[in-house]
């Protein structure tokens, strides 16, 4: 049973859970994206579990819940743990994790017959648009709701990303929040070595939008740049320096463990360490 | 009946119908010709022009779909879809969002600026991606109408436009309807099925032909999915000789849509398609462009011709 709290000592131990929870469900699916899901998990604890986001888990198509995006939309093992341990779907469907006829449609990558899931992402940089689209509506419809997206900083790479970043600004949608889980690795590099995505602040900041860095794996700093009041003009971007693999110490920094499932000996030992 | 571009048919019905709040029309910097201003000045809180990114524009059309709308993603087909197969493949068509994505400047018939601006590989593009729905009117009205349509239809389309002025085929007691063709013409000896501003051009090999006492069928496919399977069989069964005709490449087009059809259906008729032949075209005007790249009502009939001489050969065989 999860619960909705802002104690930051319960949203760690709750973080933990998440973070064991998602590499026992890759472990099990036999392939999936552990680095990214750790990195994230922090951060997508806060949303659901620290009172940030409003949303019953029991009506997702609620049109006045917050809404949430998953750009980088290979962070799946986190994702769907998530969304289970929210109460969008029984934990025992978890089984189904990138595995033929899916109760519950856990593809490798999301798709919105998954409860809680609002679009198909996996192909890097749409999410962002997608998430300002969302929140347009929003002010359309009269309704208050936010929308809050996780990039990955590989898919800042993307173009589409800084077209979003535009939009965003001309249009001044004030409950867009794109939060970049800047874990400094990608599939084949590290990202510096990639594309340098520095001085990211500002990037962002030329880009018209209001940004807040921190770290992203200290839940004091994230739940308090969740909670900070919006501005009334600008979009917000919450730059949360990560680390790859986080909490398990033969994964963190490696690009290795993009893209691998770990084997029963590494799942044990990733256990252990986040015991 | 009204001439007109069917791009002024859509404006024409954005503007008329556009008071449903569910309505909101993107644009990507051009939409003076796209003809999408016309909503956005008389419903400026629901029009989003996103400026000349239209990745970004098509993934925005979806968030708003997603949070009930009805999208207009509006753009010159060649930058519209070559631009955002990606996003509209994972956004739109697999995410199966309430977007209409509406292509203007179509075909060899937008002239002038070159194949560059010349759209000939949409509908492979379209047709290819599961849920989407592809639409191509045929004049004014069939475009003001078919608007009307996707305002109250729910799920991915594919909306294809033309710049250039038609003449007008049908008047106000046509009744447009998602999946259904139409027989502008019957005749015996051939039926010509057509798309878009091909329609007009048949109509009028079907005139030059009529002069040589020969009497073709000319339909109208403004859905080229999913197809009017049984109008596509009636026709190719009374007649025994089919052309398609569409302002397109010839592959994956209208031309493979009937092709499959019919294959699908084990009817084997003498068939012939008429389309841009696996290559770019040049600068020109549309006429000149019709003429050299076998678009022409003239070659049209030509090409019906050579299908009366198969199936008069393969009726002899039997």
């Amino acid at each position: 049973m999860t619960v909705c709290t802002d104690d930051i000592a319960s949203l760690e131990q709750e973080a933990k859970e998440v973070r064991r929870q998602s590499l026992q469900i890759i472990h099990d699916a036999g392939s999936g994206h552990p680095g990214g899901s750790l990195s994230g998990a922090d951060i997508l604890t806060a949303l659901y579990f620290g009172g940030i986001m409003q949303f019953d888990a029991s009506n997702p198509k609620d049109p006045a819940r917050d809404r949430f995006v998953l750009s980088k939309g290979h962070a799946t093992g986190l994702l769907y743990t998530v969304l289970a341990r929210a109460g969008f779907f029984p934990q025992e469907d978890l089984v189904g994790y990138r595995k033929i006829n899916s109760k519950r449609n856990l593809s490798g990558h999301p798709h919105p017959k998954t409860p809680g899931v609002e679009i198909a992402t996996g192909s890097l940089g749409q999410g962002l648009s997608v998430a300002h689209g969302i929140a347009l509506s929003a002010r359309l419809d009269g309704l208050d709701f936010k929308v809050y997206t996780l990039l990955g900083d590989g898919e800042l790479q993307e173009g589409q990303i800084w077209e979003a970043a535009m939009s965003a600004q001309k249009f001044k949608t004030n409950n867009l929040i794109a939060i970049v889980d800047f874990n400094k690795v990608a599939q084949d590099n590290i990202t510096k070595d990639l594309k340098d995505l520095e001085p990211l602040e500002d990037k962002w900041s030329a880009f018209g939008w209001e940004v807040i860095r921190i770290d992203g794996h200290n839940m004091t700093e994230v739940m308090g740049a969740l909670k900070r009041p919006l501005d009334k003009t600008r979009p917000r971007v919450i730059i949360a320096d990560t680390v790859k693999g986080k909490g398990v110490s033969f994964m963190e920094g490696k690009t290795a463990w993009h893209g691998v499932a770990p084997g029963d000996e590494d799942l044990e030992r990733a256990l252990k360490e986040l015991e | 009946m009204k001439d007109g571009a069917t791009r002024d048919g859509y404006g024409a019905a954005l503007q008329d119908f556009g008071d449903n709040p569910k309505v909101v029309v993107l644009d990507a910097g051009v939409s003076d010709s796209t003809r999408s201003k016309k909503f956005g000045d008389k419903f400026p809180d629901r029009f989003f022009n996103m400026g000349i990114s239209e990745g970004d524009m098509v993934c925005t059309a979806a968030g708003l779909a997603t949070a009930g709308k009805v999208a207009f993603a509006t753009s010159f087909a060649c930058f519209l879809l070559g631009r955002t197969m990606d996003q509209i493949l994972v956004s739109v068509a697999y995410s199966n969002t309430n977007v209409k994505l509406v292509g203007t400047h179509t075909g060899i018939a937008v002239g002038p600026d070159g194949p560059t601006a010349q759209m000939i590989v949409d509908l492979a593009y379209t047709r290819a991606m599961p849920n989407l729905t592809v639409i191509q009117p045929a004049d004014y009205e069939e475009a003001y109408q078919a608007t009307k349509t996707l305002i109250n239809h729910n799920g991915p389309v594919y909306f294809r436009l033309g710049r250039s002025k038609v003449k007008g085929l049908y008047d106000s007691s046509y009744k447009f309807e998602i999946g259904k063709g139409s027989v502008l013409r019957e005749g015996s000896d051939a039926v010509i099925i057509a798309t878009g501003v091909m329609v007009q051009e048949s109509l009028a090999a079907a005139e030059l032909l009529k002069a040589e006492n020969i009497d073709v069928s000319v339909v109208n496919i403004s859905t080229i999915k999913p197809l009017d399977n049984e109008l596509v069989a009636n026709q190719a069964r009374k007649t025994g000789a089919v052309i398609t005709a569409e302002d397109h490449n010839v592959f994956g087009g209208l031309g493979d849509a009937v092709l499959d059809s019919l294959a699908n259906q084990d009817i084997m008729v003498p068939f012939r398609k008429v389309g841009v032949e696996d290559t770019f075209a040049e600068t020109g005007s549309q006429d000149q462009l019709f003429e050299k790249y076998g678009l022409s009502a003239s070659h049209i009939a030509a090409t019906v011709k050579e299908v009366l001489a198969k199936k008069t050969a393969s009726q002899a065989s039997i």
